[in-house]
């Protein structure tokens, strides 16, 4: 059983070598390296080279370290939720959506509540879309409606209503403070309360968010870092011929 | 020495244009106001402060004399009406009408040379305040040194002000010289200014005079000891851009983000207001010796960087003729522009190169604004990290005026102490080790770069020209400007524009033109 373990790799497999970088408040001393090195004890760590020590000023310091780390794991016992759909380039999706669906769909997005920032739901929708593919905007079956910033939850739900939406985009890009988190979960209660949950997918996306938290959250799906248009609009034409199939 | 060789003629006539579509906003400067500009009158006036449940003062007169439709005469006639009948403070009739205890209409009517008086004391002292301000950061740099160039900028933004003093600190000591605390993501589109010290914030620190005199207080402590006058910078825009123009100058803050098309394109803010709102906003910057920076990296973030350069240099050049209209000069202009070509592009630093080396040279005299690379930045750190080393490169090698830091973990999170500690050692070994390159080198006779920087120059002139036609609300209004349609009535804050009465009277607006012999 043992040898199925795997440890973080180095340059022998099984060595456990990893590296860190963390900074406390204390001074670039001897008392500073060694209030380092406890904390990596304290974390299981073992072989602890402070290789690096950055004076910050004001009591602070840097300390760049490798250790070895006794923790292992079984790739056996991992489950991840992931979106497991196809990705479909542009066309096919076009093409997908007129074969299983027959019609445009709607999909309305924002960024909600405080967030100000946009870029990440312009990538996905906008019609110059990022890095070569194209926004959702560009879709010949998609009839995609931007809110853009700071959009209350209130409004996304009762444009999503008025324009018969199939998806709602959330995007979210602040998480200072968790504030991702509480506005996705207002979103999700309010379209409970409001009846429309089921209705339509709620996705959710931004460079703090994966699949399994868009899940635990009450999404349908979440996309993280180095998602596109294609990974979204693919998940929704598949998701909603799906949904179609089983009526 | 490496110099782009640009087409005169070609830079004239974008000049010509854009000088065309800025003049052309007169009866908006003339015959209007806004809420916020008769809010910064009522600071200017010596008004501060906030009710218990958080509505600050200034806002509370203007609604006062917004709901008896008389704010067309000015806020300014009004409080020093009221103080010439009662024969009492700005800050007790400000402090009355609050609680509901004056009306600062029905309370009699003083003769017009009372007021007058009264508004030309509390003008005099107001601009002698700002002026202090002004002659005391002058003296800093002339008895510490002027900034090295490209200055390097870094960002607070923990939310709460006093662990901002912190990393402030901290970061000052081992090289900054400027000190943005990035505001909190929802401020742009509050109608008032928080009021008072803050500790909770999301995505950054509220603009607070509070947290403004707190911050330069404490890089005040840190510029005496280590003998170099550090700057404090922060955001003078959204719908409260003259209010916060105004505690910018009473603080000493020492630049002000300040872009006059911004708030409209990337904020749906109405464009009437924004742009009359800038226009005293501005006014002040200049009267205070503030250095403005614009916004124009946010064309580049949402659009590509190759196939809308010409945008920026667009966009930098409308922002020097509104700049100037309002007083301000060529050196205290931060124009800006990024560096935010796709890192997979061959010869994208070629590219970055020609745009910088075309920005610096159509503004020779301004301390040009560089933004790092956020768009390809990505949770690889030390990607990040070496793309900022190639950024600060083009930096020190254009001689670039303020070098906004790239942050290894910019697509992660607000910088944590160390993340900003290894961004000023970066730009530091660069800024050292190619101090003096540019001088050595030179452009290769029809070389790529020289072609580069005069194709976008020609792309921006065609565009302005053709902006300058139609007009800029209906250049907006047709989505001309980052794709984003913006027409003239739409947006957030067009029902604080308001015409004025042939009576309207605002004293710092006057003065200050005089001073500066603005027409």
């Amino acid at each position: 059983m043992k040898n199925k373990l795997i440890r973080p790799y180095g340059d022998t497999l099984g060595d456990g070598k990893i590296q860190f970088s963390f900074s406390l408040p204390m001074p670039a001393t001897e008392e500073g390296r060694e209030a380092a090195r406890l904390i990596l004890r304290q974390m299981g760590c073992e072989d602890i080279d402070i290789c690096g020590t950055r004076d910050l000023n004001e009591g602070f310091t840097q300390f760049i370290a490798y250790a070895t780390c006794a923790a292992a794991v079984d790739p056996q016992d991992i489950k991840v939720k992931t979106v497991d759909t196809p990705v479909m380039d542009m066309e096919e999706t076009d093409d997908f959506i007129a074969e299983h669906i027959g019609r445009e769909i709607t999909v309305v997005g924002a960024c909600i509540e405080s967030d100000a920032h946009t870029v990440g739901i312009d990538a996905i929708m906008n019609m110059k879309g990022y890095n070569h593919r194209y926004g959702l905007e560009r879709y010949q079956y998609i009839n995609a409606i931007n809110l853009g910033a700071q959009v209350p939850s209130e409004e996304l739900l009762r444009r999503a209503r008025e324009e018969k939406a199939d998806a709602i985009l959330v995007s979210q890009v602040v998480t200072q403070k968790n504030i991702h988190l509480k506005n996705l979960t207002k979103l999700i209660e309010l379209a409970e309360a409001e009846g429309l949950r089921h209705q339509m997918l709620f996705i959710c996306g931004g460079p703090r968010i994966s699949h399994e938290l868009a899940i635990e959250l009450g999404y349908d799906a979440g996309f993280g870092t180095g998602s596109y248009s294609t990974d979204v609009a693919s998940f929704i034409a598949i998701t909603l011929a799906g949904q179609r199939d089983k009526h | 020495m490496l110099k782009l060789h640009l087409h005169q003629q070609t830079v004239e006539r974008a000049r010509k244009a854009a000088r065309g579509i800025a003049g052309s906003f007169d009866w908006l400067f003339r015959d209007y106001s806004s809420a916020t500009i008769e809010r910064t009158v009522i600071r200017m006036l010596g008004i501060d402060g906030a009710t218990s449940d958080g509505k600050p003062l200034p806002n509370m007169v203007v609604e006062h004399l917004k709901a008896r439709n008389v704010l067309n005469r000015g806020s300014a006639y009004w409080i020093a009406n009221a103080m010439a009948i009662k024969g009492i403070t700005a800050q007790e009739a400000a402090e009355q009408v609050a609680r509901g205890e004056l009306d600062l209409v029905s309370c009699g009517t003083a003769s017009q040379d009372a007021i007058e008086d009264i508004l030309d004391q509390l003008s005099d002292s107001m601009l002698a305040h700002i002026q202090a301000q002004k002659e005391h950061r002058e003296e800093q740099f002339a008895k510490y040194g002027p900034r090295r160039q490209p200055a390097i900028y870094v960002i607070v933004a923990t939310g709460n002000i006093h662990e901002d003093v912190k990393q402030a600190r901290a970061a000052a000591i081992e090289g900054a010289d400027i000190i943005a605390v990035i505001r909190s993501t929802a401020q742009s589109l509050l109608d008032y200014v928080p009021y008072g010290a803050t500790t909770v914030g999301f995505g950054g620190t509220y603009a607070t005079q509070e947290n403004f005199r707190i911050m330069r207080a404490a890089l005040d402590e840190v510029t005496a000891q280590e003998k170099r006058y550090i700057s404090l910078t922060n955001y003078a825009s959204g719908l409260c851009m003259p209010e916060i123009a105004v505690m910018g100058a009473i603080e000493r803050l020492d630049l002000m983000l300040n872009d006059a098309m911004y708030g409209i394109l990337f904020r749906d803010i109405n464009p009437k207001r924004t742009l009359l709102d800038q226009y005293f906003a501005r006014m002040i910057n200049a009267y205070a010796g503030i250095e403005i920076q614009t916004g124009e990296d946010n064309y580049l973030t949402t659009s590509d960087a190759i196939e809308k350069a010409y945008t920026v240099t667009a966009s930098q050049l409308l922002n020097e003729q509104f700049a100037l209209i309002s007083g301000i000069k060529p050196e205290k202009m931060g124009l800006g522009h990024a560096f935010e070509i796709n890192p997979e592009i061959e010869n994208c630093f070629t590219y970055e190169l020609a745009h910088a080396m075309l920005t610096k040279e159509l503004f020779p005299n301004s301390p040009v604004k560089y933004m790092p690379p956020t768009k390809f930045a990505s949770g690889n750190i030390f990607k990040t990290h070496l793309m900022d080393a190639m950024f600060n490169f083009i930096g020190q090698l254009t001689g670039q005026g303020v070098q906004l830091l790239g942050m290894m973990t910019e697509a992660i999170h607000t910088p944590h102490i160390a993340d900003r500690s290894l961004a000023i050692e970066n730009a530091q070994y660069i800024f050292n080790a190619v101090k003096d390159l540019g001088n050595e080198l030179s452009l290769a006779p029809d070389s790529f770069i020289n072609n580069r920087a005069n194709t976008v120059l020609e792309e921006a002139t065609f565009f302005l020209e053709k902006v300058a036609e139609e007009g800029l609300f209906s250049a907006m209004a047709r989505g001309e400007f980052a794709d984003i349609k913006r027409p003239e009535n739409g947006g957030k804050g067009l029902d604080g524009v308001f015409r004025k009465d042939a009576s309207y009277m605002n004293p710092f607006l006057t003065k200050m033109k005089a001073e500066m012999e603005l027409a």
